[in-house]
């Protein structure tokens, strides 16, 4: 059995969970108890075992955002034991197992938390605030066809790497959700490195910033102020780097541009 | 009469070239007088809807997702073909035609596979132009790596997250267009039916997911980019929300549903664990660059290694079976996904499986560590590692991971025809929900390429020639035809609240699952399928009786939304069942245990079975009438496929 240590026997947790019934109303903390969980499930897995349990006895299952259970699409966003995907680092919540919990846990499973992220329900929360503020720049404005042969633009291969580990950000939100100000710094910067170090970014690099940080200040995401939370608690590993870069993209762009803002 | 599959006259590589100049244009100013609906928004999905949105359509955006960019197409790893040939390595786009028609066991069409060769170059100008972040060489210019079923370097990929970067660009051109107001998304909105106006398709039928409400949409046309059925098997590297629904009432509606039986089992995958298991892991299929397949060479060992008798590491080299390369010294580990997948459940079925269970191979990369290092392998797989530690426990950089085969892909869908429509005038199917391009088989890396290729370059030129011939007048949702569709949408909505009987849809679906994979799954037989068929229809008749849900229809219910899915799925299986009894021939993933070579290997019966099996709905719990479209080779000569 893949991975499955013989000798892990089943545990018996408490599950503390946030229950929501919808935007307008007010939720709370229900607790549960969910036996006979392998070491080896992941701990969405556990979830469904708990679904499961409630939908037979006539309950409402726990509303809970999820897709491809490969930490890549970044739709599942749990605070777990008061942190965003749980306790262990550089993992999302599906890619996290119930190996790193011990028989008698009790745990407790809370929605992200941020004036930008309304609760949809239970677990779920809204967070088109990401989509609305990679649609005020998060782009570069080519059409399809007309685009110039591929290795006619040459990029260093260090830049590409770069440009490339900014662009791994799954937008799950765990920066928003680990943030004291609930600021969404490093989701934007992510963004706006990635395209400011790419030579096809540059064009539009300063209306970029711009029209980002506006759209990010309009949806009532926090200021930063350089703690750091959101970086470590990243899944994917998104440096604080980029939002160096996005301040000196900003500043620059405030300096010297149009001023579009 | 079967319908006209539209394949342009003309030499093979003139013909996309003439069909182009042949299909009606719609004049610049006319264009945004045509609303045209995408659901979906993958890679086919996004790709379509940036494009008709550039060129002046009003495009109506649909996901069930909370944005667009969390569609499955995020998580394919290794790469995307292009017929570059920057590598000089003997690359054309006729190699790349030749490889993808040989690789689908000759089962796809000559004429679209030739214009996804011709197309792929053109992917990677886009997306390179978009900003994607391909992997480069220190040179500065784009890398390669080569993919199974290939002997060149036409791979392009972003370390193991190519899905991921190519949908982000695709997402940001579709933002861009939802900027500009070209673009209305509607997020977290499951399409539930299709309406159909006089014959021709005018809207979709969806509904709200946070609020339950049913929404009525017009356009002059509809674009299904909607994915494969692979979750049809419950367990399948496929996302838990990926589901057949759009495509399955489009079939309902009048829409073919072609080689249904074509799934493909993806050989390097993580085992299966336990009961609990939700979905399977796909390891990318570029590990099999550099590591390398085995199984012990004796049974004995084998069974020693699954009672923990024996380590891993302590099974010498003289005592281990590298059985891919030593049955395909051409290829290697590099054998088609299917072959991989059929001798790796061979060595299971010897009694040489590995892992508890027995059901696993390995896949080492000591070979690869000790000539280049772990640095070097870290750098090219260390996400798929990291993925692969944190499932099992277990460190690849130590021991070699154990993979099966696990369901992937579906090469079949809404049968389409050139200009990607299907049977449904206005109704229009791209990437893995079509059938049209791999044949029996898809190719590694073939799966990103297709989805962009009909999305960028292929739909917004085709979907023109219906639009300039539907008058550029309004359309609304004043027709009849949207009250039915939507009464019968919100009937059926509350039937499966009302049941209220005693299992979830998760257990339905399990039950499905193991009945698919038993007998619809690597090997089949016609026994076995007659067994499945009876337990099907069986099976949906509990689901009708026996199905438990709670809370009401009016708001978020994921467990509705599940019940719903599952419901279509209980009915495409048996279509898979009924189309998979019906191919009396092996072919690619298709592989029937009556049919096969002494090698072992797929035996097609090229006299009889060389078409496209079409399937038309003909009324609920009634035999599914299947039309032929006879495959026509003119450039390539149908051979046994060898990979030796």
């Amino acid at each position: 059995m893949a991975g499955s240590n013989p000798n892990a026997k089943p545990m018996n947790l408490t599950l503390k969970v946030w229950r929501q019934k919808n935007r307008n109303t007010q939720g709370g903390i229900v607790d549960y108890q969910v036996k006979d969980i392998s070491p080896d499930m992941s701990f969405l897995e556990m979830l469904d075992v708990l679904n499961e349990d409630l939908l037979r006895k006539g309950e409402e299952p726990v509303a809970f955002d999820h897709d491809c259970r490969e930490g890549i699409c970044g739709s599942c966003n749990l605070f777990i034991n008061g942190r965003a995907h749980g306790p262990e680092p550089g993992t999302t919540t599906c890619q996290l197992h119930m190996r790193k919990f011990n028989d008698g846990d009790t745990i407790t499973i809370e929605p992200w938390r941020a004036n930008a992220f309304p609760v949809n329900k239970d677990l779920s929360v809204d967070r088109s605030a990401f989509d609305r503020i990679i649609q005020a720049g998060g782009y570069i404005s080519v059409n399809t066809g007309g685009t110039p042969d591929a290795n006619e633009i040459p990029i260093p291969k260090e830049i590409a790497d770069r440009a490339f580990e900014a662009a791994t950000c799954i937008a799950c939100g765990a920066c928003v959700a680990s943030c004291k100000n609930a600021s969404a710094m490093l989701f934007v910067s992510a963004k706006v490195s990635q395209l400011a170090l790419l030579p096809q970014g540059h064009v539009e690099r300063k209306s970029r910033v711009e029209n980002m940080v506006a759209q990010m200040d309009k949806e009532g995401f926090g200021a930063c102020t350089n703690i750091g939370s959101c970086a470590a608690e990243c899944p994917v590993g998104i440096s604080l780097e980029n939002i160096a870069i996005l301040n000196r993209e900003f500043l620059s762009a405030k300096a010297t541009s149009n001023n579009l803002a | 009469m079967f319908p006209d599959s539209k394949i342009p006259e003309g030499p093979l590589a003139e013909k996309w070239d003439k069909h182009k100049f042949n299909v009606k244009l719609v004049n610049p100013a006319n264009k945004r007088k045509y609303d045209v609906i995408v659901v979906g928004t993958g890679l086919a999905g996004a790709s379509a809807a940036a494009s008709l949105a550039e060129l002046g359509y009003n495009v109506k955006a649909f996901t069930y997702h909370d944005s667009p960019r969390r569609a499955h197409s995020i998580a394919a790893q290794g790469g995307i073909n292009a017929a570059k040939n920057y590598q000089n390595d003997g690359d054309s786009v006729y190699r790349l035609f030749y490889d993808t028609i040989k690789g689908g066991d000759y089962r796809a069409r000559e004429a679209n596979v030739y214009r996804l060769a011709q197309v792929s170059v053109n992917i990677i100008d886009q997306c390179v132009a978009q900003g994607v972040p391909f992997a480069r060489e220190y040179g500065g210019l784009l890398a390669n790596r080569s993919f199974g079923g290939a002997q060149v370097s036409r791979t392009f990929y972003a370390r193991g997250q190519t899905g991921q970067q190519l949908l982000l660009g695709a997402y940001s051109a579709l933002s861009r267009q939802v900027a500009y107001g070209k673009v209305k998304l509607y997020t977290r909105t499951e399409m539930l039916d299709v309406v159909i106006v006089d014959g021709q398709a005018r809207g979709i039928i969806t509904r709200n997911l946070i609020t339950g409400e049913i929404e009525q949409h017009a356009g002059h046309a509809v674009v299904l980019a909607t994915g494969g059925y692979g979750n049809v098997f419950y367990l399948s590297t496929n996302a838990k929300y990926s589901n057949a629904t759009a495509a399955w009432r489009a079939h309902k509606k009048g829409a073919y549903f072609a080689n249904p039986c074509f799934t493909q089992i993806h050989p390097t995958c993580i085992p299966v664990s336990g009961d609990y298991q939700s979905k399977l892991t796909l390891m990318s299929e570029s590990l099999r660059n550099d590591g390398r397949v085995w199984v012990p060479k004796e049974k004995a060992t084998a069974e020693r290694l699954r009672k923990g008798e024996i380590r891993v590491n302590d099974i010498k080299e003289e005592d281990r079976d590298y059985f891919l390369e030593r049955k395909y010294p051409a290829f290697g580990n590099l054998v088609p996904r299917d072959v991989a997948s059929r001798n790796a459940k061979m060595m299971c079925d010897e009694g040489r499986g590995v892992g508890s269970s027995g059901l696993a191979v390995f896949l080492d990369f000591a070979d690869a560590i000790k000539r280049n290092g772990a640095d070097w392998v870290s750098q090219k797989y260390g996400n798929l590692f990291d993925m692969y530690a944190k499932i099992t426990g277990e460190n690849p950089y130590e021991q070699p991971m154990r993979i099966y085969p696990a369901v992937h892909y579906t090469m079949g869908g809404l049968w389409v025809d050139y200009n990607l429509q299907t049977t449904v005038p206005g109704l229009y199917a791209t990437g893995e929900c079509n059938f049209s391009d791999h044949g029996a088989n898809r190719l590694g890396a073939s799966a990103l390429m297709q989805g962009l290729a009909d999305g960028y370059f292929v739909i917004p030129y085709t979907i023109g020639d219906y639009l300039a011939q539907t008058p550029p007048k309004p359309v609304t949702t004043e027709h009849p035809a949207f009250k039915e569709a939507e009464a019968e949408v919100r009937a059926r909505v509350q039937k499966l609240m009302s049941i209220n009987g005693t299992r979830t849809p998760d257990d339905f679906h399990k039950a499905l699952g193991h009945i698919m994979w038993e007998y619809c799954g690597m090997a089949r037989t016609a026994e076995g399928l007659q067994h499945a068929k009876a337990e099907i229809q069986k099976l949906r008749r509990e689901f009708w009786s026996d199905l438990k849900l709670v809370g009401t229809e009016a708001e978020m219910n994921q467990a509705l939304e599940k019940a719903g899915r599952v419901a279509d799925f209980l009915e495409l299986g048996e279509l898979m069942v009924d189309d998979a009894y019906h191919r009396n021939e092996s072919c690619g993933g298709h592989f029937r245990e009556e049919y096969q070579t002494p090698e072992g290997e797929a035996l097609r019966d090229d006299e009889n079975f060389t078409y496209v099996a079409a399937w038309e709905y003909t009324g609920d719990n009634q035999v599914s009438a299947l039309h032929k479209e006879d495959l026509r080779f003119e450039n390539v000569k149908l051979t046994q496929r060898s990979y030796k």
